[in-house]
């Protein structure tokens, strides 16, 4: 789950990384009279978007008057398709210069990734590509952890200023354990700067894996401010795996490969898919009720392909799912079923007794996806 | 020989008394897996459909013989379970158990490397079929039949559906193996192929891909200097959009990184036959044993 700068600023107000005070502004009336911060302020939008700054979503205020004039202008701004409903105000640093660093799992080396540079507060991907040796790699045992001195001798491969080494040392292994302790997919600070008030993290990127939400309260609650489309939200309830897409064949579907898969076939038979929709492994009938409601929803969907192939997810299961869902209605659109593997007679005999005018039984992935596109068209 | 798994391996399971774990371990044994203990701490002593309990995988192994451990319990306790079975000398591995945080497969597979010589297979895979002698995990058995073609796969279900397009086609199986969808699989690609190109029984691979990552292309450098079977190979994801994580934590196409068709060139350039569609697999193996 990707966070807001300000989300990923308040994690390092948890892990004692120093960055700029701050204010959170969500309407303009609570800067109307004045700030609790020294001017020049920096006024940034936060949207889930890069490049921002270049669509002026970033201006730095002297004064309160230009701080109102500047926020006016962002609030509300639109930034690539996303509308700027949250600013961020910041005192601004002196930058004397700035660094990139990154923390992420290398899925290669099964090894935690941490890349430096000097040259930051740019695309990091620039670098990477036109000045390779500028950006050090460093690999961590996962096992094993950070170690002072291997940080040292990152600090200097990478040539950031030495005078600075144990405030950088400091910051760096404090980053590292908002990586593991958080549970984070990325932890990015770009730049991390020296300014006249020693390091700070002036941007935060932070990404957070939500398999771990077991043992992260707080996660729940930064979840609730980040804004996903409605259908999602509801699929999202229904712990159903839905990805919204501009097609017309809706797909349901057990696990994430054979989805994909699906979605594949039906576009090299001229369709096109209008969602990822995957029940996971062990889907109850519930779970498939629901995923038919959530297409019930979706006003692009012109026929449904059900493809299912049983293992861990039975298909006697997934046919009571279906029956229970479509049991007496009037159908929107065809429904085409393909069940195969775990209990499947069982699941075909359980559709056949309950029979729909709607739905037809497909017995190959190929003629159910044949099926799907032409109940599109 | 098949790979991995044979007549010999006996099964200890963790979290044989949860509902997913009975009804798999059952079927695995009706099918003829040598499924000889279980464990949960506390219920030691009882036993579910005559398999005994005990309270520590140790303790399974001392009466059992128990030589591989299928694991089956929830997220928050897979890396204690999955280590235990490993310091207590399982020399396979098969965790099925989906939405363990990656920070805790990545110091697993850390340990598990450090400490023991174990295999783990997974996590959040369907686990491997030796067709005809051994089943350990949850693949469908019906589909499968004995024979010399070895499957792999990054996805459970597509590949089930690779295998049945295989058995149509009366082409049966050496061992087919999923190494599961998340960021840090116990055994990759390349382990697998590197086991099929030594066993004796395979004479053919399907290997099956999704987008993100870049196991495929590592797998492809590897085909392309050790494996000399045919390789027929399909990756899944072609039409998937960029920047959306779809349904595995490891499908990823992330800027013009991990895509599917960076992975059928890279496929392609070490002299496997990728197919288009999922359904042809059978006959393109088909064509070439």
């Amino acid at each position: 789950m990707d966070l807001f700068e300000y989300q990923g600023k308040l994690l390092y107000k948890e892990f004692d990384i120093k960055h700029p005070n701050s204010k959170l502004v969500k309407n303009l009336i609570e800067i109307q009279e004045s700030v609790e911060l020294s001017y020049p302020i920096v006024v940034k939008a936060q949207v889930q978007v890069g490049g921002r700054g270049k669509a002026g979503g970033i201006k730095i205020a002297n004064n309160h008057e230009e701080l109102i004039k500047y926020s006016d202008e962002i609030m509300g701004m639109d930034i690539k398709g996303h509308i700027v409903e949250i600013l961020l105000l910041e005192e601004a640093s002196k930058i004397l210069e700035e660094y990139y660093i990154s923390f992420t799992l290398d899925r290669s080396e099964k090894k935690y990734l941490i890349m430096l540079s000097s040259k930051g507060g740019m695309d990091i991907e620039e670098v990477a590509e036109n000045n390779p040796d500028d950006l050090i790699k460093l690999y961590i045992s996962p096992s094993e952890g950070l170690n002072t001195e291997v940080v040292n001798k990152a600090i200097k491969d990478s040539k950031l200023n030495q005078d600075y080494n144990d405030e950088l040392n400091d910051v760096i292994s404090k980053l590292y354990n908002l990586f593991v302790e958080s549970d984070c997919d990325l932890v990015e600070v770009n730049p991390l700067a020296i300014t006249n008030k020693g390091v700070s993290a002036l941007d935060s990127k932070v990404s957070l894996d939500m398999n771990a939400v077991y043992r992260h309260d707080n996660f729940i609650d930064i979840e609730k401010e980040i804004p996903i489309p409605v259908s999602e939200q509801f699929a999202k309830e229904k712990n159903l795996n839905f990805i919204k897409l501009d097609g017309s064949v809706g797909i349901i579907g057990n696990g994430a490969g054979l989805v994909m898969s699906t979605l594949d076939v039906v576009s090299e038979y001229g369709g096109k898919a209008a969602n990822f929709l995957d029940i996971g492994g062990g889907a109850k009938a519930e779970t498939v009720t629901a995923a038919l409601e959530v297409l019930e929803s979706e006003n692009n969907v012109k026929s449904v392909l059900i493809n299912i192939f049983g293992g861990i997810t039975r298909c006697d299961l997934v046919a009571e799912g279906i029956v229970e869902a479509t049991k007496g209605k009037d159908l929107k659109w065809p429904i085409i079923v393909r069940l195969d593997g775990t209990n499947s007679k069982e699941g075909l005999a359980i559709l056949l007794e309950n029979s729909n005018e709607k739905i037809t039984i497909s017995s190959s992935m190929d003629d159910a996806a044949k099926l799907a596109v032409k109940g599109a068209n | 020989m098949s790979i991995f798994i044979d007549n010999e391996t006996k099964v200890v399971v963790q979290g044989l008394t949860g509902e997913q774990g009975k009804f798999h371990a059952l079927r695995n044994k009706a099918y003829g897996t040598k499924v000889v203990a279980g464990t949960r701490p506390g219920k030691g002593g009882e036993t579910v459909e005559g398999i005994p309990i005990f309270n520590t995988v140790e303790d399974a192994i001392e009466e059992t013989g128990a030589n591989t451990a299928m694991t089956f319990v929830p997220p928050p306790f897979a890396k204690d379970a999955v280590l235990e079975a490993a310091y207590a000398g399982c020399e396979l591995i098969v965790c099925i158990t989906e939405g363990i945080p990656a920070k805790d497969e990545a110091e697993m597979y850390d340990l598990l490397k450090q400490k023991t010589s174990s295999r783990l297979l997974g996590p959040n895979c369907p686990g491997l079929i030796s067709p005809g002698k051994s089943n350990v995990g949850i693949m469908p058995h019906e589909i499968t039949m004995e024979g010399k073609v070895g499957v792999v796969s990054r996805s459970g279900t597509l590949t089930y559906q690779a295998v049945l397009e295989l058995t149509n086609l009366n082409i049966g199986q050496s061992t087919c193996i999923g190494i599961g969808g998340d960021p840090v699989p116990g055994t990759s690609f390349i382990d697998v192929l590197d086991a099929f190109q030594n066993d004796i029984q395979t004479e053919a691979i399907v290997m099956i891909g999704e987008i993100g990552g870049s196991a495929e292309e590592e797998a492809a450098e590897f085909i392309k200097d050790n494996v000399t079977k045919p390789v027929v190979s399909y990756i899944a994801g072609l039409t998937a959009p960029p920047g959306k994580k779809m349904g595995h934590a490891g499908a990823i196409v992330s800027g013009n990184k991990g895509t599917a068709s960076a992975k059928i060139e890279a496929l392609t350039d070490a002299g496997a036959n990728v197919v288009k569609n999922p359904t042809r697999i059978g006959q393109a193996i088909k064509d070439v044993i």
